[in-house]
């Protein structure tokens, strides 16, 4: 995989996990208007994923490279599948389509709920670890991708400035409107996402485990190919309410 | 002991999520490719077949137990 590929996928990846982080910062800082403590909690959020990301990303960078192949295209597998297992179920209608503008109403509400409650330096406490989980939590994501990404090509700097520019995009889109993202495709998203997740934890996954894949990487747009169309497949099938056969491809 | 728990939890659905049986499938798939891998046949396709079998047969299970 080109840099340019790389940076594109990680790019996108990480987009999906910025909006949603986007939407539970601006519901807690639009609850009380605690601005504020909200950047707080999200710049403390994101000081402990650069934490996590300067103390895995030397140490996975030092394993063999088949060895992370194995294993961190095993994880990588399982967590596409997972999903483009979601995707497809929102997609064909069987699980509500991820709906920025309700998770920000629902969060504003409990944030409301709460009084806004003084400590130390923080003037709003639930808006701040409200901003700080929301932060951690989406970009866990975020930096598991970066780590997975970056290792497996040896360039886990570009996989982490490509993360880092659809942090910077989304949030500056989030403060310019002020709203939760809606317009942005984030269903659409996490089905190229899912894909790919999958795709590149199969090749990566296999070679890891020792397999030589015929065509070595030119293989890979086939696996990805393979993987669109057994989703969009799936999908179908889905959408029309007929049961899947278990053995289908 | 009850943050332990919620931490070994969160961990869980942040790696193994809602079907447990897509990430046992990854494993076996990943030992079959190992071990085919050690022979003289062809261990590539271990993989895709089980993506093929095991995301229809979640997705079966999880749209069944909606009815």
């Amino acid at each position: 995989m080109k840099g340019g590929a790389l940076f594109i996928a990680v790019f996108l990846a990480c987009s999906v996990e910025a909006v949603e982080a986007t939407t539970i910062i601006l519901a807690a800082g639009t609850a009380h208007k605690s601005w504020r403590s909200a950047w707080l909690g999200s710049g403390a959020g994101l000081g402990v994923l650069a934490l996590v990301v300067a103390v895995l990303g030397p140490a996975v960078t030092a394993v063999p490279l088949r060895g992370i192949r194995l294993v961190v295209g095993g994880l990588l597998l399982i967590f596409g599948l997972q999903w483009l297992r979601k995707a497809i179920l929102r997609a064909s209608g069987h699980k509500a389509l991820h709906d920025e503008v309700q998770i920000f109403l629902d969060e504003l509400a409990a944030a409301k709920a709460s009084a806004a409650e003084r400590r130390g330096a923080v003037a709003d406490w639930y808006a701040f670890t409200l901003s700080f989980k929301g932060v951690v939590l989406e970009g866990l994501e975020v930096v598991f991708i970066v780590l997975t990404f970056g290792s497996n090509q040896h360039d886990v700097p570009l996989a982490a400035l490509a993360a880092l520019a659809a942090v910077v995009a989304v949030t500056v889109v989030g403060v310019v409107v002020h709203a939760p993202l809606s317009r942005v495709p984030e269903n659409t998203m996490k089905f190229v996402v899912g894909i790919m997740l999958t795709s590149f934890g199969m090749f990566w996954g296999g070679e890891g485990a020792g397999a030589r894949w015929p065509g070595s990487d030119a293989s890979l747009p086939a696996i990805v190919a393979a993987v669109a169309t057994l989703g969009l497949f799936l999908t179908v099938v889905l959408r029309r309410g007929l049961t899947v056969p278990a053995s289908a491809s | 002991m009850a943050r332990l728990r919620s931490f070994f939890a969160f961990w869980y659905d942040f790696v193994v999520g809602d079907d447990w049986r897509v990430a046992v499938a990854v494993v076996l798939a990943l030992g079959t490719t190992y071990a085919l891998s050690r022979t003289s046949a062809p261990a590539w396709w271990a993989i895709p077949v089980a993506v093929a079998v095991f995301l229809p047969y979640s997705l079966w299970r999880a749209t069944r137990q909606e009815r």
